[in-house]
């Protein structure tokens, strides 16, 4: 099982589910990143944290804490 | 008959500018009850009778953001006639998740495809007509910083309110979902039919802040362990779905590889290497032209020319009349201080020839140069007769505001205690309000531009991972950095910051860092007590900066700030320009909420320190007194409360008088300790006052001098901020409680602070131990206890305003 987390700068992935409850995992879902939908990770923050991914034609940016909940192949 | 509109759409959509191209000025601004969040309602132009609500910018109706909340229960329990619903063209899929939620509201929708130019230039396509088969509501093209279509837009969202039609959402799930649905919808049989689908698909989403309490538990547990889901997940994957397989036959993207200009920007911007540095000159380029330039320009003309003695027309003649008013003051000391040399002596001056006397006189960093005045200096001095220096004499003089109605209230020979109520309270206090107005303006502008260029959404990128740790945002770096100049602007820029609780600990944090007006205290602590030592004034930056992250790590923990980390998932907007009309209007409400909603608290706030400062009891009635005298209900408010301050090392009453007056204006300190010891103090620094303050602040601090000094002004650096930043607080809490709060948690941190200081420091240097010392490490075990203490993780949303 791979997460967003892992995912390396400039690979597209496409989601499988979303893990978490509340609050937070239902913003990652009402911007897009639902199951199948496909992402490109984009790059990484200079600081090492937050990542920012290509969804759905824009540019969205989470935390790799968050991008751990995000299951993908 | 009059109609409602509510106008819906995503963040950066361009709600805000169609929203002014509706209504132009008809706009009334404020908050809604209990959030920060801003509520704005408009009339169409040229209309009366429609009026259009712009609602808070979201992403979807969720139980979540306040926002959210607010906007949802407007919907919901309002129910505008008609909803225009704004889409960004350029990024279609993601806003019709919204749209796709608010057609379910059983309220009319017309819905405005905004951006279509760039849609077109970048040769994407959009078949509206399509589009409105689909969905099954009007959709328009519309460019709303062009103005291109946006009255047709308007117009049919007017027919369609007046018509009564429905919006019938076309939109269906899975089979199965629509089965369960179907089950709960026939249970509602309470809720009006038209808002019986949006009922039933809050319900299956186990949303807990909607009004309908139907227990429906048994389908939504029956559905999740069917499609091995949860039910919140359900619905919001079918949306997307649904949106996907829509999208497919109304939108076509000219597949080109190249990359948008708003990529091209990104790669250098928020690079891995030169996004620090470009950040870094970013933000100099805010500091220094809103607080060390154009703002340091404009704020001195309106203090010291508005609202002082008055101001040179193109600042000729400035430089000639400060070197005359220098001479005539030089003069006028040596007069002085030889006429009050003979008459201690018992002669009278014009005959005293035998009589020298040294004057001594101080420069900004404490150094004396004394003067001796014998009768020969003295006699010429007196022969030159000189007058004070008219600046109309020097230039093109326009005088300030406070010196024309004081011209004004002698010729009406008003009460003296009028006219100084008048002058040092009413004008002072206007003036300590539009002082700051002008450099807020300054930086409003920066910030609109920022935000609406998209640079902000960067900001809270580049710098997300550090802030987060103290439970601040990335965007808490400008009002920290702008702070450093001046607390008010840098608290109204916590605006910037979408999420509430990150806002909240900005802005109770912001003061902290040591401002502009408090560097003449650091100067006074350090030159009277500290040689002058450079590090003093350091320290004051380190303690403050220590001061955001202790408190940011702890607060974050308390039962106001717990819950659920708040989600950083947020969209980096495509960089476009903003236009200057909607810089300049986001400028002026800004400016305009702080001048009305500050404004009052600011005015009451600096009459009351005056009337305390000037009024007493003495000689068993009550009157005017002198300025600040023992007698006067300041004074004696400083007495009482001074023991307060014993174990910081300062229980003396003049230096909590002087605490108190600092709220006005912390620049104030200084001067009130310079009346309080008896000298005129006309250096920034307070040098006169140096040696008395010294001797003052040994005796209280029991030998230890420089420590109670340190504390002295770590506790004025930290405390409650001067008015003008409460009122500020005020204006960015929108609830007096959370004001409370938040001035009652800089006190007691900065008394902490003092205390720890001062005890620990006597302890280390001098051996005493004593229940200071005591309470001290207490305080100290439990901050340390309450750093490490794990945080709370509640289950619930992280936030629960309360709006139902």
């Amino acid at each position: 099982m791979k997460t967003l987390k892992e995912v390396k700068i400039g690979e597209t992935v496409t989601v499988k589910k979303v893990n978490g409850e509340g609050a937070v995992k239902r913003r990652i879902m009402d911007m897009g990143i639902t199951r199948g939908v496909d992402v490109c990770v984009r790059k990484v923050a200079p600081l090492g944290d937050p990542v920012e991914v290509n969804v759905r034609g824009y540019e969205l940016s989470l935390r790799k804490a968050d991008a751990e909940q995000i299951i993908v192949e | 008959m009059s109609v409602t509109i509510a106008l819906v759409g995503n963040p950066n959509s361009g709600k805000t500018t169609l929203f002014n191209a509706l209504t132009g000025a008809n706009q009334f601004v404020g908050n809604w009850p209990g959030v920060t969040v801003e509520k704005k309602e408009g009339r169409l132009k040229g209309r009366n009778d429609v009026a259009f609500m712009d609602l808070p910018g979201i992403y979807s109706l969720s139980p979540y953001t306040p926002e959210e909340v607010v906007a949802r229960s407007y919907l919901i329990n309002q129910r505008p006639d008609a909803i225009l619903n704004i889409v960004d063209g350029t990024n279609i899929e993601r806003n019709l998740y919204l749209t796709t939620q608010i057609m379910e509201l059983g309220i009319p929708v017309v819905m405005a495809v905004n951006m279509m130019d760039v849609v077109n230039k970048n040769g994407d396509i959009i078949n509206t007509k399509q589009l409105e088969a689909k969905l099954g509501c009007p959709v328009v093209e519309i460019s709303a910083l062009k103005g291109t279509n946006v009255d047709k837009a308007a117009e049919k969202a007017v027919q369609l309110a007046k018509s009564g039609a429905k919006t019938k959402p076309m939109h269906s799930f899975e089979a199965k979902v629509e089965g369960y649905l179907g089950e709960i919808e026939s249970r509602l049989t309470e809720v009006n039919e038209d808002q019986r689908r949006f009922y039933a698909i809050k319900l299956f989403e186990r949303d807990d802040k909607i009004n309908v309490k139907t227990g429906v538990s048994d389908i939504v547990e029956r559905a999740e362990k069917e499609m091995d889901d949860d039910s919140e997940s359900i619905i919001t994957n079918q949306r997307y779905d649904y949106i996907t397989s829509i999208i497919k036959s109304c939108y076509k993207k000219k597949n080109n590889s190249r990359l948008s200009v708003s990529d091209k920007i990104d790669r250098i911007v928020t690079n891995r290497i030169l996004a620090l540095p470009i950040f870094a000159v970013v933000m100099f380029i805010v500091y220094y032209v809103s607080v060390t330039t154009v703002g340091a320009f404009v704020t001195d003309w309106t203090n010291d020319g508005l609202f002082g003695d008055g101001w040179f027309m193109f600042g000729s003649g400035r430089e000639a009349y400060d070197a005359a008013v220098e001479e005539f003051e030089f003069s006028d000391s040596i007069i002085a201080a030889f006429e009050g040399a003979a008459a201690e002596a018992g002669v009278p001056a014009e005959s005293a020839a035998d009589i020298t006397v040294g004057l001594e006189i101080y420069d900004d960093d404490g150094n004396v140069e004394v003067t001796d005045v014998d009768y020969e200096l003295y006699m010429s001095e007196l022969s030159k007769a000189a007058t004070e220096p008219d600046p109309a004499d020097y230039g093109p003089w326009v005088p300030g505001i406070p010196v024309l109605i004081e011209n004004l209230l002698g010729v009406l020979n008003c009460a003296d205690w009028l006219s100084s109520l008048i002058l040092d309270g009413i004008v002072a206090g206007v003036g300590a309000v539009l002082g700051f107005v002008p450099q807020m303006l300054v930086l409003f502008i920066f910030l609109a531009f920022l935000e609406g260029c998209g640079y902000m959404a960067r900001i809270a990128f580049i710098m997300d991972r550090i802030f987060r740790r103290f439970g601040l945002s990335g965007k808490s770096f400008i009002p920290m950095l702008i702070g450093s100049g001046c607390g008010v602007p840098g608290i109204m820029a916590s605006r910037t910051i979408e999420n509430e609780r990150d806002r909240r600990m900005t802005i109770m944090t912001t003061t902290f860092i040591p401002c502009g007006a408090k560097l003449p205290i650091i100067a006074l602590i350090a030159g009277s007590l500290f040689g002058g030592a450079g590090w003093v004034g350091a320290s004051a930056y380190f303690v403050g900066a220590l001061a955001i992250v202790i408190s940011g790590i702890i607060l974050k923990k308390t039962k106001m700030f717990e819950g659920d980390p708040a989600p950083f998932v947020m969209e980096l907007p495509a960089y476009h320009l903003p236009t200057a009309g909607s810089v300049l209007r986001s400028m002026w409400e800004r400016g305009w909420s702080f001048i009305k909603k500050a404004g009052t608290i600011i005015l009451i706030s600096t009459i009351f320190v005056w009337f305390t400062s000037n009024y007493g009891f003495a000689n068993g009635h009550f009157g005017a007194v002198d300025e600040l005298a023992d007698q006067s209900i300041l004074g004696r408010i400083g007495s009482a409360i001074a023991w307060v301050f014993t174990p910081l090392g300062w229980g003396d009453w003049r230096a909590a008088v002087a605490a108190v007056t600092g709220l006005v204006a912390k620049e104030n300190v200084v001067g009130t300790l310079g009346i309080l010891y008896g000298a005129e103090v006309a250096t920034e620094s307070g040098s006169e006052i140096w040696a008395s303050f010294k001797n003052a602040f040994t005796v209280t601090g029991g030998g230890a001098g420089a420590l109670a000094a340190y504390s002295f002004m770590l506790f004025n650096l930290l405390c409650a901020p001067c008015f003008a930043a409460i009122g500020a607080i005020r204006r960015e809490m929108n609830s007096s409680k959370w004001t409370w709060f938040a001035i009652g948690y800089q006190c007691v941190f900065a008394y902490f602070v003092a205390l720890c200081i001062f005890q620990i420091g006597r302890l280390i240097t001098a051996g005493v131990f004593g229940a200071g010392t005591l309470a001290a490490f207490i305080i100290i075990a439990l901050v340390a206890f309450l750093l490490v203490r794990p945080a709370k993780l509640s289950s619930k949303p992280s936030l629960e305003p309360s709006v139902n």
